[in-house]
């Protein structure tokens, strides 16, 4: 074990982790945000660098600080270093720097995205961003595309994490999903716009920090914050059937998987509980899943507005046992 | 205990004078305030000829705004509904069809949008939130109604008519926020 000190909490962890996970093991403030790492997802990270942290001193054996910040997805830890994250006021000039230039092609239509009010974007933006653009030039455009009947692409979007091309490639056998060209021209694209018909590929809308990949039968149909997120189960022979159900009155507007608070599915009996395409897609009817209680919601999110119950352990905790 | 203001009087009932007595003088210095007034300026409007002005921060019924091309600047992003302390607003949205371009400005619109005009408290929190300058509060008071049914206002009373245009450019002026420096 080695012990490492993120924003001057100490922390013991396995040789070999790197420095977000660190900072996920103590959890709460110092935990750098992310938008292309992926902890499920094998070789992910590295692209965004909004992970960016200040290591003040590289080891015991060498306690020299590193002269430039590093992205904390990819940096392993070493014993004795320390770790500026929150405490670092050149990490939070950077971490603007970055979420300017992730923001200099985005189209910013949050009023008619679906993914505002969950997007790591918006969150980064909020924190970190600048009122204005000063970028003058005309915004990279593309037409929105369907990959397959119920997945939409919004390359105007995409921030290029590459987190739906791991979930191609690791999850589904045949791969048909992919970035085509360079730099500037990136693109995610299906070889010809070849439609995925592979049973996990709606994953891809999970894992996607932005609103770029969207899913078809919930398109405009609500706004996350109208819509109550309840944990359900069903019985499905291709994956585990845990999910959550986004249900407005007694209706079902869409189906997601199990998201934990850095936006990533959870693991559900030691496996990643992925969801089928099955029931994401084609499972809207309250019949099918066996509703099993609200989710959890942080109660700062803009999901929890205006629903009274407030869903928050802790207090829910100190109500049953009466402590104050 | 120390009294909060300085306007309490001490009552007593202590013989009066003959001079207060007679009530004369009380009386007559009373007639000559009210004669007084006959020559001050006069503070009322004679209501339904003429009409005061409103402040330029008065927040009446709502109305939703075209651009000027004539399309809906609403795309139904939910803010006004989340930031209403009331639950007074609904709306569903849906997605523009092509040949309707000059309908809508964006790529959704509401294709429902109800304001429950009895449970609106006109506080103006969805001007604020409304981050396409769609919705606004205009100086029209919302009239009343018999049946409950006729407070729920829908697009038809809402949105502005493309030849009808309401102004709403005073209360622009006081809802601009102030800017960062």
């Amino acid at each position: 074990m080695v012990k490492v000190i993120v924003d001057d909490i100490e922390v013991e962890v396995e040789p070999g982790t790197t420095i977000l996970n660190a900072a996920r093991k103590i959890g709460g403030d110092v935990v750098p945000p992310a938008m292309c790492y992926y902890s499920k997802l094998e070789g992910s990270g590295g692209k965004c660098r909004t992970c960016l942290v200040e290591v003040a001193a590289g080891s015991t054996a060498d306690p020299r600080p590193m002269p430039k910040l590093v992205a904390s997805c990819s940096t392993p830890v070493q014993d004795g270093m320390v770790i500026k994250n929150k405490t670092s006021e050149r990490v939070h000039e950077n971490r603007g720097a970055v979420t300017e230039f992730l923001l200099i092609n985005h189209p910013l239509d949050c009023p008619i995205c679906d993914q505002a009010g969950e997007c790591h974007l918006q969150d980064l933006g909020f924190e970190h961003g600048k009122e204005g653009t000063r970028y003058e030039e005309e915004r990279r455009t593309y037409d929105p595309i369907d990959i397959g009947d119920k997945i939409k692409l919004h390359m105007n979007r995409c921030i290029l994490c590459y987190r739906c091309v791991y979930v191609a490639n690791q999850l589904t056998d045949q791969r048909v999903h992919g970035v085509m060209h360079r730099g500037e021209h990136a693109e995610i694209s299906t070889y010809i716009e070849k439609a995925i018909d592979n049973d996990f590929s709606g994953n891809v809308i999970d894992v996607c920090p932005v609103g770029a990949l969207t899913d078809k039968t919930f398109r405009f149909k609500s706004r996350v914050w109208f819509l109550k997120p309840m944990n359900a189960s069903c019985e499905c022979t291709k994956c585990a059937g845990k999910a959550v159900v986004w249900m407005f009155g007694n209706e079902i507007m869409r189906v997601t998987g199990r998201k934990d608070k850095y936006g990533e599915i959870e693991d559900i009996d030691g496996k990643t509980a992925w969801i089928c395409n099955d029931c994401r897609f084609d499972k809207k009817d309250v019949s099918e899943w066996n509703i099993e209680g609200p989710r959890v919601i942080n109660r700062h999110s803009v999901i929890s507005q205006n629903h009274y119950l407030k869903n928050d352990p802790e207090r829910d905790a100190k109500k049953l046992t009466g402590t104050k | 205990m120390e009294s909060l203001s300085n306007r309490k009087k001490v009552v007593s009932d202590k013989k009066m004078t003959f001079w207060e007595s007679i009530y004369l003088p009380a009386v007559l210095g009373g007639m000559w305030i009210t004669f007084k007034h006959l020559f001050r300026k006069h503070n009322v409007t004679k209501y339904p000829e003429e009409t005061r002005e409103f402040a330029p921060v008065y927040r009446g019924q709502h109305v939703l705004k075209r651009d000027e091309e004539g399309r809906e600047n609403c795309t139904a992003c939910g803010l006004c509904a989340v930031a209403c302390p009331a639950e007074a607003i609904t709306m569903v949205a849906d997605e523009r069809k092509k040949g309707e371009e000059h309908l809508y400005r964006e790529e959704k619109y509401a294709s429902m949008y109800e304001i429950n005009m009895l449970r609106c408290i006109f506080c103006g929190l969805c001007e604020e939130a409304c981050p396409k300058e769609a919705i606004f509060l205009t100086d029209r008071i919302v009239p009343t109604y018999f049946e409950r049914d006729n407070f729920i206002y829908g697009k038809d009373k809402l949105v502005e008519k493309v030849d009808e245009r309401i102004d709403i450019s005073k209360r622009q002026l006081t809802g601009k926020r102030p800017q960062k420096s």
